[in-house]
């Protein structure tokens, strides 16, 4: 029996059908301090602390991952002595930001395939890319990805070093997640496995909604919903703005 | 002072922008020039989206120039005659230049053009700036008075529809400044700039306006040419950031007003002679931008997902 429950467990956290185990599962409880960022004008980025308990001994990994996008890329070769695009891969759901903090080295915790079967880990992200006419060798789509993962580490996006999860005795354990200034809007998941043996023995997802608040969303709104009107203010704007910005000098 | 700019989706520092801002300010008042080829690469460079620097900075402009107009208006350094004919031109050259735009797109390669086209024009006009700026420096150097007024060729002078233009002491078809509105009205829309980079030496070279006037005649044509462009990025791209325009016009109309005092006390070789070197330099980066291997060739674009 001991043998046999993680493994369930490890199916039913696959399928995301974890948020609180059957009974005997060894439970997982964990939130965040908030479930909203709020981006006012002055925001510089944040972080959220995510806190939680376990019940008996495991490792704790968290991941976040943002709304997903489809990511062109593209590719700059030499033809003529001028460099221009030639190449370009688009990926299809690659989450906006990823991260993950654990108790432990990631690679001490689980083997190499149950990470990769479960995509934990920056290195084990996988992104579909939809059919098209071009079809780019499997090692040229690598090499696209691997540009992509670069860029995202580049901007921030994805952090390359993991957070830590620490634990406050056996049982109590908490982390911080970090989020740029750059974070996109939308809405996150927060996954967090607990690991026992190498296998996911449980697993909840708790949500993170990052949104504009203040002046700034409401300027984002209106130019979204009411275009004309935000083009046509913006331009009569711009004209006011630059009339009264020589009063102070007429009589010059 | 970090900020959050909300259609750019992006915090940046205040301070810089109200620099940058001031700094091309400066320029496009003391040269007549509205400086969006040089605002939409430093907004790239502090990391706005391309398509939020292109469509923001012609709101901008906006601004900017109706504060370099009032100043030059004040000194009736305005060819109000001028600019509507020309306006006629380049209005129909925007409207166009969006269609050929669109197409260019679809058949691709439209940033290779972009930088092709840009590099050939900017190169081409800033040597010809810099070799006559420099002719005609000699020349007063030697004490001779530098010879303004080009003597058009037969043709030019056949043209129908000819009109007095007071302002700038100039008899000549109508077709001519049309013409050329045309022109940079179609490579306006197809660079997303003001054209101002492009109008002052077509005034200067290809109809013989005394320098006094052009400065004040093209910053009023950019108005609208900026204005239909920033209208068009507004309505259909929703890439313009309000708050984004409002802290670089802040910036930007002051250094705008420094500049236009400035530009009365230099020389017009000199002012054709800086206008020459920044326009060869923009030219130099982007030519070696293409030909030099890029640092990274990759890059990514993230799309819009149909809501």
């Amino acid at each position: 029996m001991r043998g046999l429950r993680p493994l369930m467990l490890a199916g039913l956290a696959a399928l995301g059908l974890s948020a609180s185990g059957p009974a005997g599962a060894q439970a997982l409880i964990a939130d965040l301090t908030e479930h909203l960022i709020a981006i006012s004008t002055g925001f510089t980025g944040t972080s959220v602390v995510l806190f939680g308990t376990t019940e008996g001994k495991g490792d704790v990994v968290v991941t976040v991952q943002g709304p997903p996008q489809d990511t062109v890329v593209r590719r700059k070769e030499q033809a003529g002595g001028i460099w221009l695009n030639r190449g370009e891969v688009t990926f299809n759901d690659v989450p906006s930001y990823y991260a993950v903090a654990a108790s432990a080295p990631l690679e001490q915790l689980m083997s190499e395939r149950s990470l990769a079967r479960n995509g934990i880990g920056i290195d084990n992200l996988r992104f579909a890319v939809p059919p098209s006419d071009s079809k780019p060798s499997r090692e040229e789509v690598a090499n696209f990805h691997d540009a992509l993962v670069r860029k995202r580490q580049q901007l921030g996006l994805y952090p390359e070093r993991g957070g830590t999860v620490r634990f406050v005795g056996d049982r109590l354990f908490r982390t911080t997640i970090y989020f740029p200034a750059n974070v996109p809007t939308g809405l996150y998941q927060v996954q967090v496995y607990l690991i026992s043996d190498g296998e996911i023995v449980n697993a909840e997802t708790t949500p993170l909604s990052v949104g504009k608040t203040g002046m700034g969303a409401e300027i984002s709104e209106f130019a979204h919903y009411h275009a004309l009107i935000y083009a046509t203010l913006a331009v009569i704007g711009s004209v006011i703005a630059g009339w009264v910005a020589t009063l102070p000098f007429r009589k010059v | 002072m970090q900020i959050y700019l909300p259609i750019a989706e992006i915090s940046v520092n205040a301070f810089y922008l109200l620099l940058m801002g001031g700094g091309v300010g400066y320029l496009s008042g003391l040269l007549g020039v509205g400086g969006g080829f040089l605002m939409t690469p430093l907004l790239m460079f502090i990391g706005i989206p391309p398509a939020v620097a292109v469509g923001t900075q012609a709101n901008q402009l906006i601004g900017a120039s109706v504060a370099g107009v009032m100043v030059h208006w004040r000194r009736r350094n305005v060819d109000v005659r001028m600019a509507l004919v020309m306006l006629c031109g380049s209005s129909l050259g925007t409207v166009m230049g969006v269609g050929l735009f669109a197409l260019m797109k679809r058949l691709g390669h439209i940033d290779l053009l972009i930088s092709l086209s840009y590099f050939v024009l900017l190169g081409t006009l800033g040597s010809l700036m810099m070799w006559e700026a420099l002719r005609s420096l000699l020349r007063s150097r030697k004490g001779r008075p530098s010879r303004n007024r080009l003597h058009h060729a037969a043709w030019v002078r056949a043209l129908p529809l000819k009109m007095r233009f007071p302002k700038s002491l100039l008899y000549i078809s109508a077709l001519l400044p049309a013409g050329i509105g045309f022109v940079i009205g179609l490579l306006v829309a197809v660079m997303g700039v003001g054209g101002g980079f492009l109008l002052v030496p077509a005034m200067i070279y290809l109809l013989g306006m005394p320098a006094s006037v052009v400065a004040g005649t093209s910053l009023l044509q950019v108005i609208f040419t900026t204005a239909i462009a920033a209208w068009l990025q507004a309505a259909i791209n929703q890439t313009v950031d309000g708050l984004l325009a409002l802290l670089l016009m802040a910036g930007g109309v002051i250094g705008a007003q420094l500049g236009t005092r400035a530009a009365g006390a230099l020389r017009g070789e000199h002012a054709r002679m800086l206008l020459a070197i920044l326009i060869l330099g923009v030219a130099l980066k982007l030519g070696l931008d293409l030909v030099l291997p890029p640092h990274d060739p990759y890059s990514i674009e993230t799309l819009e997902r149909p809501s």
